[in-house]
């Protein structure tokens, strides 16, 4: 083995070495760190739900009660979503579930709302969303309360005709220069009621029985 | 302390920073710049990498062949982040949901190479650190201000969803600058990131001309052999 060989061989095995080292910090922090992320991610979700449906109004273990639902045409999504059903003593309190609104202003706004069993709002709120900031942006309940409104609410309270903005005849706020993004909101919301209301049965099913 | 540290604490804070002079990282820079709030966090957590990797350049630094250095470098940043993003995951959950998007825009900050790149590979760790760290500080102060400007014009805010970031109690640290503003969204957009930035260059650029025009005006008669320039 002549001198350049020697040269290129003792770069790549330094080379090696550095890449085994800094893979193996990776490792070690992620083993270090796994069960504390789960478990943090765990309570997130949980406080997320529990901003739509008190905890109090529940006893079953909500993040384990739960169904996938195939991508729905109703609900827009394009993915398999999980449902969260709350029960308190056994009997169905409120299911959780994911809501996309394709028509956004910037794309996608996913939402997850919560609708008891008589087909009333517990809430929603803003998951993910691209609207344009100081604009569409409000309906993300940690810029402003309009989202709020929208618990207690159901399919028939208002009439169906009032679901919609001032803009269109309805009974709901649009923002100054941002109509496009309440109105994809509401309309997405709306799907969601009507898709408890025809699946309801369903929702509350044991696990392998999950509706389409 | 000694003049070397002087000199690195002079460059990363003015003379040599990195966005108004290198003008590296411009990606994460003008990205998150669109409030004072946001611009911090991402300050920190640059300053956090640039201090941790820069100090891992500058121990490994005989040891890394000169031939392979930057796939070298890219690895080490590359798993410092990786490391902080879990840590703060773990740790900080909190903060992470916030800062967490900002993390994987680390990565791109080429300033952190440049750096590795410029200094840690030729000096030894404890200056290595200091460069780090005053870069960091430099970048961070061009993020607030940037990000202070576009939040007042754009929003006519300061420090609105601080308690995104330093928790409930910081909802009170919101100032509202202008009463009743309706927006002015260009400013929160890209292009105000370009402009915004544009006119800090410009100022820091008109300071230094003047502080040259000062310089030479007072220099030059005691000793008029001094090239421009050199101060």
């Amino acid at each position: 083995m002549n001198a350049i060989q020697k040269h290129i061989l003792g770069i790549g095995l330094m080379l090696a070495v550095f890449a085994i080292g800094s893979s193996g910090l990776v490792v070690i922090t992620e083993n270090a760190t796994r069960d504390k992320i789960a478990e943090n991610e765990r309570q997130a979700l949980l406080n997320a739900i529990n901003m739509l449906i008190t905890a109090n109004e529940y006893n079953n273990d909500i993040l384990s009660d739960t169904i996938e639902i195939k991508p729905n045409k109703q609900l827009s999504t394009t993915k398999p979503t999980t449902v969260y059903r709350a029960r308190k003593n056994e009997q169905p309190v409120a299911a959780i579930f994911t809501v996309v609104a394709p028509n956004g202003y910037n794309g996608k706004i996913k939402l997850l709302v919560g609708v008891y069993q008589t087909g009333t709002l517990a809430g929603v709120r803003v998951i993910s969303h691209k609207e344009t900031p100081g604009l569409g942006d409000k309906i993300d309940d940690r810029k402003a309360d309009w989202i709020s409104q929208f618990s207690g609410l159901g399919l028939n309270k208002p009439e169906p005709s009032q679901w919609a903005v001032k803009k269109d005849g309805g009974q709901f706020d649009q923002f100054t220069g941002a109509t496009i993004t309440p109105r994809a909101v509401i309309q997405a919301i709306k799907n969601a009621l009507h898709y408890f209301e025809q699946n309801q049965t369903d929702l509350f099913k044991e696990h392998d029985k999950a509706p389409s | 302390m000694t003049e070397q540290y002087q000199t690195i604490i002079r460059d990363g804070l003015w003379k040599n920073n990195p966005a108004l002079v290198q003008l590296l990282g411009l990606c994460p820079l003008l990205a998150v710049s669109n409030t004072v709030i946001n611009g911090l966090g991402l300050g920190l957590a640059t300053i956090l990498t640039l201090v941790a990797s820069n100090g891992l350049v500058s121990l490994f630094r005989n040891h890394i062949p000169d031939e392979a250095r930057l796939p070298v470098f890219v690895m080490i940043i590359a798993s410092i982040v990786t490391v902080i993003e879990l840590s703060m995951s773990a740790w900080f959950h909190e903060l992470y949901l916030i800062l967490g998007i900002f993390i994987p825009l680390i990565v791109t900050n080429c300033a952190i190479t440049g750096r590795a790149e410029a200094f840690a590979a030729r000096n030894p760790v404890g200056p290595s650190i200091i460069d780090g760290l005053m870069m960091g500080i430099g970048f961070t102060a061009i993020l607030v201000l940037l990000g202070a400007m576009r939040e007042v014009i754009g929003q006519g805010t300061l420090f609105s969803e601080a308690h995104l970031m330093f928790g409930e109690n910081a909802r009170y640290f919101t100032v509202i600058v202008i009463d009743d503003y309706r927006g002015f969204l260009m400013a929160l957009l890209p292009p105000g990131a370009f402009i915004g930035l544009g006119l800090i260059v410009a100022l820091k650029n008109v300071i230094d001309a003047k502080h040259a025009a000062n310089v030479v005006t007072h220099v030059s008669p005691v000793n008029s052999a001094q090239p421009e320039g050199q101060k």
